[in-house]
């Protein structure tokens, strides 16, 4: 089924069991105008995207029910049993037409005129026999008729509970016959709807009514097959679990030890249940991979057309399932890498034509399980990695010297696309190639656990495999000794074993000290965990013989211990923040005996025993001096701007250091700004003293706070210390905080925040429309309570070229608009539960940052009173809810008209 | 702790109010000085424990242990408050503290009992105190045979801070 229309089934599914109880509250405290209110909301949403997504039956029923509601919430009318029935029996069609629709994906044909008339008849205040309890005006109040005209259904009006809906079975007797086989196929609904009927007496008390098996039928199989759990709910459970196997494995620990203990059998079966239960949780927790790739052949697609070239998504192994952690955090890296493929990877149609290869480049996706990890490899069959190009890259942005790149292997080199600030892309698209990236892909894999490899052949493509564990909660890890202390290594990072001795063919020999393997004909660098962790060994006791050899990327190296115990399933917990700065250890964990030990962490080892450049080494060194003892230090960047002595920012403000090629800045109303991560990014003189030339190469400190980023030029870069910063004498210059004495020498700090105020505070507010380069995307705020609105609405929105932010509420928006958040256009809905609509827009008129945003009222309200309403508390304009090209149009109109001013 | 008034005013001691004018402490004993941790802080105490050391960790943690499922750090206030490790023949005890939300055993070498004690025994400390012992000593107890040192479990905590930044 269409996504679409089951995210709206299930949606309108809960809406309706929600409307159920809510009308019934309603009968009996018909003044309570919040139940009401919500009453209204509810029916409206429902209308709202049934016309949306082009059902004109639903809506009209709907848009019908919500005519009478209207009326009562206008105090027209006056609620009672008869106007409750009738709604109850509107919902009911409705759910009669949901079923048939989540059956064949079709709305059913069929006449609702009888129905609706009824509808319209109580809206305009007529008496309809059995329906009208009573109209506010006392004029228009006639007696029931004792003798009703053919009435649709024998619905008296005494009945107090909710009538049964015989209506529309009576009018479409068929199609309830045809439904029914749907739900009896359907045999689990019923144990999980159960639990929930406690929580809805009304409703339960409604299925016992003799018509119950007709209603029955109208329940939507969809909704009853799936209920709505919180993610913290199931993230407890699975910690709890998880728990429950450690508990588990220790107790099975202890019975290991005592040979036909009665315990044993007891225990076995225990075991048994705890795996299924554990197998049970996880399985909550597992969503197919194909749900972060869903949006990757909107963006191919999107991105062929952007670079001209063609290109052919595969995907494959959509249904292979991982734990919704995992893929949350996986999503975004995946994207990244698609795009990088598409758009670094393949070249252009002649171009590979000339290659000889089909003008058509793959991109191909491959999702699998292995071994309790999850393998995907992204793929492409484009031009590879070029080696000569990485490597004068490389030694460009000074990250190895020409003799250090000499002695690395091709893999090795390979590694440096990983490096932060990295591109060989020749040219800076939109898309790609600001070296900004595969850093972070890797980070963010790294960071659950994964790695990142990647084979890649010049003129045949490259292929990047992410290799990833199920699950986050429980790892398998390697219990090895060291020194008489035990420590645990992932599983997944070790690739073999070895045991090394002086006569066997493994033998740990030295250079200058340094331990290394002869394994299959290549030298393996060792590392001494015991000169890593610097333990302390009593003399004579245990060699390091053991020899785990460890992948991090495509980095292997062997870890030197002395014994290897078994694998044991351990629970990650983080270590205690006194401990965090300790990049050797990814967490801690209490074995089976009850001991507590530490996780190693293999990218930490890595790191601090030499994997690449020399630079990262230092950085590590830098670290652990850092870690003694002594005065609070901070890291700070050291650099000159303009006059005067150097200036100083601390460095963890920073986001990255650039050097930007002066032609390419541009310039608009006179302000200098360059094209930086596919946004403008504005640049700041440090001191306006500093003039920028036109061409050469000038360093900048980029600033980044939340999505905005500001380059602050400077002149030279000059080092970065670590120093307490006490500052000494406060600045009266604005921009500076003051001055200290930094590596020995007066050094003025800079003010962040008053730059970053520069760059974005007033300028963007006052300069925006005319700021608008032809790449700035209008931003625009979507507040709609619906989620599956927001979700319907945001791509649109996007496709035609906005950046779209999305609020769930009027309350949501208000904060953003304090937090400081800048909109070109804000499209609102009005039905909102809390704050609504209109309420929210006399709200922004009256706030100063968004006063004066164009504000689009999105409803399906559009009577010529509601119009003027909007008008009045600062809409600038009125859009129909449905209507998707209309929304479009008077956005673009909205903000072109303002660009003109 | 200068919000520690001198004693023999004796009311408006710290956390003090000023109906309830005493105490109660959990004595502990380090190289033969009684100190006193607040009883209200004071989670377990514990006899020996297996700890796992952690190598690279500050001087001051000693390592951490298993109680009750949780992981905690074992924090040696010997070496905190720059004393001589504890000797071989003392086997050592605990007090578990909670600290922003974690568990920290505090390790000495015994656990005395719980003594209430008034506030107008109370003092600064002595101007002339080790800056080391006066950073986490919130000030002393006049007692019948001996002095009581007020151990401050945030400030003996303190050196995280300085670790993680």
């Amino acid at each position: 089924m269409d996504d679409l229309l089951s995210e709206f089934l299930t949606e309108t599914s809960e809406s309706l069991s929600v409307l159920d109880v809510e009308l019934v509250k309603l009968e009996q405290n018909p003044n309570n105008p919040e139940l009401l209110s919500n009453i209204f909301r509810l029916v409206h949403t429902i209308k709202g995207t049934c016309g949306f997504l082009g059902l004109p039956r639903l809506e009209r029923v709907a848009h019908a029910s919500e005519n009478v509601l209207g009326r009562i919430r206008d105090g027209e009318l006056v609620v009672g049993p008869g106007i409750v029935s009738l709604i109850l029996q509107s919902l009911d069609r409705i759910k009669l037409i949901l079923s048939e629709l989540e059956r064949t994906e079709a709305e059913p044909p069929g006449d609702d005129g009888e129905l609706i008339a009824i509808l319209n008849k109580v809206a305009d205040g007529q008496s309809v026999p059995g329906y009208t309890d009573g109209v506010a005006a006392p004029a228009a109040y006639t007696p029931p008729d004792p003798e009703p005209a053919p009435p649709p259904a024998p619905v008296p009006a005494a009945v107090p509970t909710p009538a049964p809906a015989s209506v529309p079975v009576a009018a479409e007797p068929q199609r309830s016959t045809e439904i029914a086989p749907v739900v009896s196929s359907v045999p689990a609904a019923a144990p999980q709807t159960a639990p929930a009927a406690p929580a809805m007496p009304a409703v339960a008390a409604h299925r016992d009514e003799p018509a119950g098996a007709a209603l029955e039928a109208k329940e939507s199989a969809v909704a009853a097959q799936t209920i709505r759990v919180s993610v913290d709910l199931l993230e407890n459970l699975m910690t709890m679990v998880s728990e429950l196997v450690l508990t588990r494995n220790q107790l099975l620990q202890i019975v290991r030890r005592y040979k036909d203990s009665e315990f044993s059998v007891p225990l076995q079966r225990l075991s048994h249940v705890t795996s299924e239960l554990q197998e049970g949780v996880m399985k909550t927790r597992m969503q197919p991979i194909g749900n972060a790739w869903a949006k990757l052949p909107r963006m191919v697609r999107d991105l062929s057309l952007e670079l001209g070239k063609k290109i052919e998504l595969q995907m494959i192994g959509a249904e292979t399932e991982l734990d919704r952690q995992v893929l949350e955090l996986i999503k975004d890296p995946l994207t990244h890498m698609v795009r990088n493929s598409a758009d670094h990877g393949l070249e252009l149609p002649d171009e590979r034509v000339r290659a000889g290869k089909p003008e058509t480049g793959r991109v191909t996706l491959n999702a699998y399980h292995e071994g309790g990890h999850i393998l995907i490899e992204i793929s492409d069959d484009g031009r590879g990695l070029d080696i000569v190009k990485i490597k004068a890259k490389a030694i460009q942005n000074g990250l190895a010297t020409e003799q250090e790149l000499e002695q690395l292997s091709d893999q090795q080199i390979y590694q440096f696309i990983f490096k932060p600030g990295f591109s060989t892309a020749a040219k800076v698209t939109s898309v790609s190639g600001r070296g900004v990236g595969m850093d972070v892909v890797r980070t963010n894999i790294e960071k659950i656990g994964g790695n990142v490899e990647l084979k890649s052949r010049l003129g045949r493509g490259s292929t990047f495999v992410i290799k990833i564990p199920l699950t986050l909660a429980i790892v398998s890890a390697l219990i090895v000794e060291s020194c008489g202390e035990r420590f645990a290594i992932p599983q997944i990072s070790v690739v073999e074993l070895v045991r090394a001795s002086q006569n066997s063919e493994h033998r740990i020999e030295r250079i200058h000290g340094t331990p290394v393997l002869r394994l299959r004909n290549r030298l393996l660098p060792l590392v001494s965990l015991e000169r890593l962790l610097r333990l302390d060994r009593e003399d004579g006791k245990g060699t390091e013989n053991f020899i785990v050899v460890t992948q991090v990327g495509t980095y292997t190296f062997g870890i030197m211990v002395d014994r290897v115990f078994d694998t044991e399933e351990i629970v990650v917990k983080p270590v205690a923040p006194i401990l965090r700065h300790l990049t050797l250890f990814s967490g801690n964990t209490i074995l089976g005996d009850g001991s507590v030990i530490m996780i190693l962490d293999p990218n930490g080892i890595a790191a601090e025993s030499g994997e690449l450049s020399m630079a990262e080494n230092q950085a590590v060194e830098n670290h652990t001096t850092s870690t003694a003892r002594g005065d609070e230090k901070t890291t700070l960047l050291i650099f000159k701007a303009g006059e005067g002595g150097p200036k100083a920012v601390p460095l963890s403000l920073v986001a990255r250091l650039e050097e930007i090629d002066l032609t390419n800045v541009e310039y608009s109303n006179g302000r200098p700004m360059v094209q930086y991560r596919e946004k403008l990014m504005p640049l700041i003189p440090c001191v306006p003293s500093i003039v920028m030339g036109t061409e050469g190469r000038q360093p900048i400190l980029v600033f980044a706070d939340g999505e905005r980023s500001m380059g602050l030029v400077v002149d030279e870069i000059i080092d970065i210390v670590e120093d307490r910063m006490n500052v000494e004498l406060v600045a009266e210059k604005p921009g500076f905080i003051g001055s200290a004495i930094i590596a020995g020498k007066a050094t003025d700090l800079i003010d962040t925040g008053y730059y970053l105020t520069q760059a974005y505070g007033d300028w963007f507010m006052t300069g925006g429309p005319r700021l608008t380069g032809p790449r700035r995307k209008k931003r625009v705020l979507l507040v709609d309570d619906s989620a599956f609105f927001r979700n319907l609405l945001s791509p649109l929105l996007s496709v035609n070229g906005f950046e779209v932010t999305t609020c769930a509420s009027a309350d949501e928006a208000m904060t953003l608009c304090e937090a400081g958040e800048a909109f070109d256009a804000i499209v609102s809905d009005i039905e909102m539960p809390g704050m609504s609509g209109f309420d929210f827009a006399e709200a922004v008129r009256r706030s100063e940052k968004w006063s004066a945003v164009p504000l689009v009222a999105m409803t399906s309200h559009t009577s010529a009173d509601d119009m003027e309403r909007g008008r009045q508390v600062g809409f600038n304009d009125y859009v129909a809810k449905f209507d998707r090209d209309g929304l479009i149009a008077t956005l673009t109109e909205t903000l072109s008209m303002r660009g003109a001013q | 702790m200068s919000e520690l008034v001198p004693a023999g005013k004796g009311r408006a001691l710290g956390k003090m109010s000023a109906a309830e004018d005493s105490r109660q402490f959990v004595s502990i004993f380090i190289a033969d000085q009684m100190f006193g941790i607040p009883v209200l802080l004071v989670h377990d105490v514990l006899g020996p424990q297996r700890i796992t050391r952690i190598p690279l960790a500050p001087p001051e943690v000693a390592g951490s242990l298993n109680l009750r499922g949780r992981i905690v750090t074992a924090v040696d206030v010997r070496t905190r408050l720059g004393l001589e490790r504890r000797p071989k023949e003392i086997e050592g005890m605990s007090v578990v503290v909670e600290h922003l939300g974690e568990f920290y055993s505090l390790m000495v070498d015994t656990v005395g009992e719980v003594l209430t004690l008034a506030g107008n025994d109370f003092e600064r400390n002595p101007a002339t105190l080790d800056p080391r012992w006066r950073e986490v000593s919130q000030g002393i107890f006049r007692l019948d045979q001996e002095l009581l040192v007020v151990l401050d479990v945030d400030r003996l905590l303190e050196f995280t801070r300085v670790e993680s930044a």
